[in-house]
């Protein structure tokens, strides 16, 4: 089999995406400057306030230890085909029933026809950017058989990063070669290398990050001084 | 050191602003963050001055557009504010003016008022001082402010650095009296050729110590070229530009193949001026 990636049809009209999930990692996940969780879904959530497709999911975080990005797949296409029978209405937001609702009335251009069970779901694809997918050969953080399930059950979306080549990764991976159809790499015309350990410095050193974090995110990280060296915040007058 | 021993410094940018994108806000906050840094400089204002329509680049957008788009990005701001005088004049304004229109209403205004910071100037305030003609009677001379008249300094990228190389395009009397009476305050992409560009050139070696390169760590592509292309296309422009920016944009349907016609085949006036200016002084050529 030629090892050389084939070419993709651009995806125009092919997927119309529905819905963007956020779901920011559990504290147990040890990174280093990880702030608490409910810092993180509080920031996550004021960043979104004004979009009307993408939510925060902050059920991963609240659970009592980490869990492999694979389970939160899992759990979120388990919940969702679940769901299908119940009206949506009764159902609480992380079981993705928004996902459902909109999905039966996008797939369906006749409006009195109901949404049915047997309508198909949507496809839950894993988001990310170019880094994530390098780390994929990054000796046992990801389980194998693990990096196969997302992409065969599910699919990526990878955002291309500078300095990052995801079409070499891909071709450099056996599995990832395999399931290459399912992996759909989203150029970045205007490249935007805006990387939260940079923020998380420059915070540190007191400069300011505005134009590079939503002005209701800077106001959260000043009033409960995250993110500075020496834990409280010092830059009152220089965030505007 | 003490506050008052600082000089004062107001960070201008000129361009076209067409439209404003996050990138030109950053400059701002980027060469704030480095004169202040610097020990010897307090950033007081910044002023956003978008260029007249009679620049007559391809794809401008009229000027009363630019300048609103330009208002909703800095609304939020305690200190950027939009400058007028260049886009109200008839005809195209060298750098080198604006820079000096601001500079001699900086030392009028602390001349008048010593004692009132300009940071209380309400942004309305602004523009009634413009469409003011200046005063041509000398005020009677109080005492100047102890720190001195604030200097402007022009704010730009690598690109406005590069240029100065581009035939006429400026003055080179304009580039000597930017960098010796001003100062650049130029924002660039680390390990940037900008070093370079001022090394080979005998003007800017001579007033480096006027010219401070502030590295970019986060590659910050967001030119207003891109953005008019993605909008063309129909690509989100989300988080590129401030929502107020992008919602303005959507709702006048600003950018199109249309818009990005304009002036096409019209020379670019500065060209347009040396060009005739060099062939007046020099009839042979």
């Amino acid at each position: 089999m030629s090892p050389s990636l084939t070419q993709k049809p651009s995806p125009t009209g092919m997927y119309q995406v529905i819905e963007g999930i956020i779901s920011p990692v559990n504290d147990s996940y040890g990174k280093k400057d990880l702030v608490a969780s409910h810092h993180r879904v509080a920031m996550a959530q004021l960043a979104l306030q004004t979009s009307d497709w993408i939510r925060v999911d902050p059920w991963e975080s609240e659970q009592a230890q980490w869990m492999e990005t694979v389970k939160v797949l899992r759990l979120i296409e388990r919940s969702r085909s679940k769901t299908a029978d119940y009206p949506v209405k009764h159902l609480p937001l992380h079981h993705h029933n928004q996902l459902l609702k909109s999905s039966a009335q996008m797939e369906d251009p006749d409006p009195s026809k109901t949404p049915s069970a047997s309508a198909a779901l949507p496809e839950l694809k894993l988001l990310c950017g170019a880094d994530v997918l390098k780390t994929f050969q990054t000796p046992n953080l990801w389980k194998d058989e693990h990096i196969q399930e997302i992409v065969e059950k599910f699919g990526l979306v990878c955002v291309s990063r500078r300095g990052h080549d995801p079409k070499g990764y891909i071709l450099d991976s056996p599995i990832l070669r395999q399931f290459q159809h399912n992996i759909h790499l989203a150029r970045e015309p205007i490249q935007n290398e805006i990387s939260a350990t940079y923020i998380r410095k420059a915070l540190g050193q007191g400069q300011s990050v505005k134009y590079l974090l939503p002005d209701t995110v800077i106001a959260y990280i000043r009033d409960h001084g995250l993110y500075s060296s020496d834990g409280s915040w010092t830059g009152k007058g220089k965030i505007s | 050191m003490d506050t008052s021993e600082k000089t004062e410094v107001v960070l201008l940018a000129c361009g076209s602003f067409n439209p404003i994108t996050n990138m030109h806000l950053r400059l701002f906050e980027l060469g704030k963050d480095y004169m202040n840094a610097t020990g010897k400089y307090r950033v007081i204002k910044g002023i956003i001055s978008p260029v007249g329509d009679a620049y007559k680049k391809k794809g401008l957008i009229p000027a009363h557009h630019r300048i609103i788009m330009a208002e909703l990005a800095t609304k939020n701001s305690h200190w950027l504010e939009v400058d007028t005088w260049e886009s109200l004049q008839k005809e195209w304004v060298e750098t080198v003016k604006v820079l000096r229109h601001h500079q001699e209403k900086l030392a009028t205004d602390s001349c008048d008022h010593p004692q009132r910071s300009l940071l209380m100037d309400r942004p309305g305030r602004k523009r009634k001082w413009d469409e003011q003609k200046q005063d041509s009677s000398p005020k009677k001379p109080q005492e100047p402010k102890s720190t001195g008249v604030p200097r402007v300094k022009l704010l730009c990228g690598a690109d406005l650095l590069e240029s100065f190389n581009v035939p006429n395009l400026w003055k080179t009397e304009d580039i000597t009296q930017i960098v010796a009476n001003y100062g650049l305050i130029c924002i660039t992409r680390a390990g940037s050729d900008a070093q370079k560009f001022i090394y080979e050139s005998d003007v800017l070696w001579r007033h480096q110590s006027n010219i401070h390169l502030v590295d970019e760590w986060i590659t910050n592509d967001i030119s207003s070229t891109k953005i008019r292309r993605a909008l063309r296309r129909g690509q989100s422009i989300r988080y590129l530009v401030p929502d107020l920016v992008q919602e303005y944009i959507e709702k006048h349907d600003l950018y199109n193949s249309e818009s990005e016609d304009r002036n096409v085949g019209v020379i670019l006036a500065p060209l347009q001026r040396n060009i005739s200016e060099a062939k007046h002084s020099n009839p042979t050529a």
